[in-house]
């Protein structure tokens, strides 16, 4: 017994030795690696496939010694991580993609990113859409990202369920039926009167509510960086506005993502969606089956948009020189160019957006639109509105309080109040 | 010879003793320290990872650090009284301790008479001893999105066998006591079989004689589960008790993966299903606010609240068992 044990001592203190050797090797191997050569490392941390690949290949090719790595990890968790790697000081990547939903949040601490004015972007301004590049300035100016793909805005609808409610199908004239939010609610009466039983003119409040507050300016900050929620009339008319097309049982009610509000599009439950670009995809993954019955149409009011990322320095790198020209190189007009071909991502650039394979992109699932131009022209129409670094969590209040209308849980003015008493909470 | 060997014997008896009382000493040593040595390293990452973010807590909880700002300032108490002035965290309170009722009593009890049934001579015993314990082993994530699916409102199963039996549709996620209901069956469909399993260890190592006794003595299968197998059991379901607060009282990721935006944390339009821990998770990451100072005095109020409900829970079944021995 006792040799038997004292052998597999010797056996268990073998194989521990041979681990320590081998992590010994490697790390002197490593280190040595590291030290032989002048070389750069750029971490790129993204959420999704931006459809860069081709792109970092064309750039090492271009900068000898430059390494790009990429990291891709959900949207929720990587701005969370993002956040708290800005705030702890270590650990962010040398380019950090930044949603739009979260662009305020990290523009109201610019003093922690490169100002990439320093990398000659005011140079480069007139590149992008006007709203684009001012959602990405922070205090004083400072540019903390520079923009990528924009979601821009239309309105999705289901022809059948038009021609079946009497509306007109033509995507020209459905674009005429709702030269303003206010027509377009009451073109949804219109709709009610005549709907297929069971089916409601748009999904849910909060999107065409959130599309509505897209073309205000001021919307929820006055320039001054202050919350004017519950002072800016203009907020509150488009509150009132959803809740009349509420009232009017317009509002399939069903919560934005959710599990019915995808069965919604499959058995055909709304008629209308409020759409930006990636939207399409969307639809055609939760309901292949629907292919031909929808067309897109200009949004009401003054263009729109859903969605659409920027690509930011973190002072924290110690590459910042070489990770602002990565930027550049990723938001170039011929990079953007080359990613919308890649990957259907509309471009954010006037230029582009204006440019013969934009405008002459077609859907075949939504019978035929052409898409790249309805789009192109209503990112073109957004005017720029000033963002706060609550804008998130005050829309995630807003949709909470429409919700509760929605599901008949308050009445709109006590679901205002609340929603009032929320903002207040949040960004007080 | 024998004198000179005697003598080499006596020359080397100082060495050896010395050499000896030095083995001893060491042999002592190793018997005093080692087990020191072996229960440390426990102890050094249960202070890395346990104690310390523990104290460095609440120390987080007595200043009003944010994330997006560098400076902090000592605010003492304040956190706790706006906590306590804060009508949105006793909702979440009241959400918790809800759903852990609703959970927790009928999943212990499902347990209990399903570990009874898997100790009788049951055909293919094995196989469903395993089976029981499936649940445990898939993952939160699908439970939590299938369980959404059949709660859903429009096409939902559950709505649509009511809907056989003429009881209208139930907007599970949108009600308040409906959607504690959901989450409950999420959390008792899950541990139900994790707490059979536990029950059903204790109730094998139960001699035999004792049944055989009270069945001489008289006594019927349901007498002798009430009066043998709970209390033989006890500890265990003490132990099963404990565990399933704690749990139950920390429950996130159910209520979180129900919402049909994951979108920050509010638990539901009217936050009608928001717990503590997504309180928490709300002021602490949700979105733009990461007030982590009152997010740690939140994370400190909840373990009072567990502490508390504990000793209550300890003491109750404890009251149990000196009525029935």
């Amino acid at each position: 017994m006792k040799r038997i044990h004292g052998g597999r001592r010797w056996q268990v203190l073998a194989v521990i030795g041979a681990i320590t050797a081998a992590v010994a090797v490697g790390l002197v191997a490593t280190t040595a690696s590291a030290k032989s050569r002048d070389d750069v490392t750029l971490r790129v941390s993204l959420f999704g496939d931006f459809g860069y690949h081709d792109l970092y290949k064309q750039y090492e090719a271009a900068h000898p010694g430059v390494t790009i790595k990429e990291e891709i990890q959900e949207y929720g968790p990587h701005h969370t991580q993002l956040a708290q790697r800005i705030a702890t000081g270590a650990g962010a990547a040398d380019v950090e993609a930044i949603e739009v939903g979260f662009i305020p949040q990290f523009t109201a601490q610019a003093q922690n990113f490169a100002d990439l004015r320093k990398y000659g972007a005011d140079g480069m301004k007139s590149r992008w859409l006007p709203w684009k590049y001012q959602q990405a300035v922070g205090k004083g100016g400072a540019v903390v990202g520079l923009g990528t793909d924009v979601g821009s805005l239309a309105i999705c609808y289901r022809k059948d369920l038009f021609a079946k409610a009497g509306l007109p199908t033509n995507r020209v004239q459905v674009s005429k039926l709702w030269p303003t939010w206010q027509a377009y609610i009451n073109a949804g009466k219109r709709y009610q009167a005549k709907a297929p039983k069971g089916t409601f003119f748009f999904d849910t409040g909060s999107n065409v509510y959130n599309a509505m507050i897209g073309q205000l300016n001021p919307a929820y900050y006055n320039a001054e960086g202050e919350v004017i929620v519950a002072t800016n009339p203009s907020v509150k008319a488009a509150y009132n506005l959803t809740m009349s097309g509420i009232a009017a049982g317009e509002s399939a009610g069903l919560p934005a993502f959710s599990t019915q509000w995808n069965t919604g599009y499959k058995k055909g439950v709304f008629a209308t969606v409020t759409c930006p670009a990636w939207m399409m995809g969307y639809i055609q993954g939760q309901a292949p089956k629907t292919k031909g019955k929808w067309d897109i149409a200009a949004t009401p009011g003054t263009g729109g948009n859903w969605g659409g990322s920027f690509l930011a320095v973190p002072k924290q790198s110690s590459h910042q020189d070489e990770a602002a020209d990565l930027v550049k190189f990723l938001t170039s007009p011929a990079s953007e160019a080359y990613v919308f071909k890649q990957t259907g991502n509309l471009p954010s650039q006037p230029a582009l957006l204006k440019s013969a394979p934009v405008q002459s992109f077609k859907n075949p699932f939504f019978s035929n639109a052409p898409v790249g131009q309805i789009f192109a022209n209503s990112a073109l129409r957004l005017k720029p509105q000033i963002l706060g670094p609550h804008q998130g969590d005050i829309q995630n209040a807003s949709t909470a309080a429409i919700d509760r209308v929605q599901q008949h849980k308050q009445s709109p003015a006590k679901s205002w109040a609340q929603f009032l008493k929320d903002v207040k909470n949040v960004a007080g | 010879m024998a004198r000179m060997v005697g003598d080499e014997v006596l020359e080397q008896a100082p060495a050896l003793r010395r050499r000896r009382a030095a083995r001893r000493r060491l042999h002592r040593l190793d018997a005093l320290l080692s087990p020191y040595l072996y229960v440390g390293s426990f102890f050094v990452v249960f202070c890395a990872f346990g104690l310390f973010p523990l104290g460095y807590t609440a120390w987080m909880s007595l200043t009003d650090r944010n994330l997006l700002d560098p400076t902090t300032h000592f605010v003492g108490l304040d956190n706790y009284t706006a906590l306590l002035h804060d009508s949105y965290f006793w909702n979440a309170v009241e959400n918790t301790l809800a759903i852990w009722a609703i959970s927790t009593i009928p999943q212990l009890l499902l347990a209990l008479g399903l570990a009874h049934l898997l100790n009788t001579k049951l055909r293919a015993r094995t196989f469903f001893r395993m089976s029981v314990l499936l649940p445990q082993v898939t993952s939160v994530v699908a439970v939590a999105l299938i369980f959404t699916q059949l709660f859903s409102r429009d096409y939902g199963l559950f709505n649509y066998v009511l809907g056989g039996v003429g009881i209208g549709p139930v907007d599970w996620e949108a009600g308040r006591v409906s959607s504690w209901i959901a989450i409950s069956t999420m959390v008792t469909w899950r541990w139900t079989g994790y707490n059979a399993l536990l029950y059903l260890a204790a109730m094998q190592a139960i001699p035999d004689d004792l049944y055989e006794s009270a069945a001489i003595d008289g006594a019927g299968r349901w007498k002798q589960f009430w009066h043998i197998t709970v209390p033989m059991i006890r500890p265990t379901i003490i132990f099963t008790v404990i565990i399933s607060t704690i749990g139950g009282l920390q429950l996130f990721t159910e209520p979180y993966l129900f919402q049909p935006l994951k979108n920050g944390a509010l638990g539901g339009s009217a936050r009608q299903y928001q717990t503590v821990a997504m309180y928490l998770y709300e002021k602490a990451f949700g979105s733009s606010q990461f007030k982590f100072g009152y997010a740690a005095a939140i994370a400190w109020c909840l373990f009072l609240i567990i502490v508390l409900i504990s000793i209550v829970n300890y003491l109750l079944v404890r009251r149990i068992r000196s009525a029935e021995s």
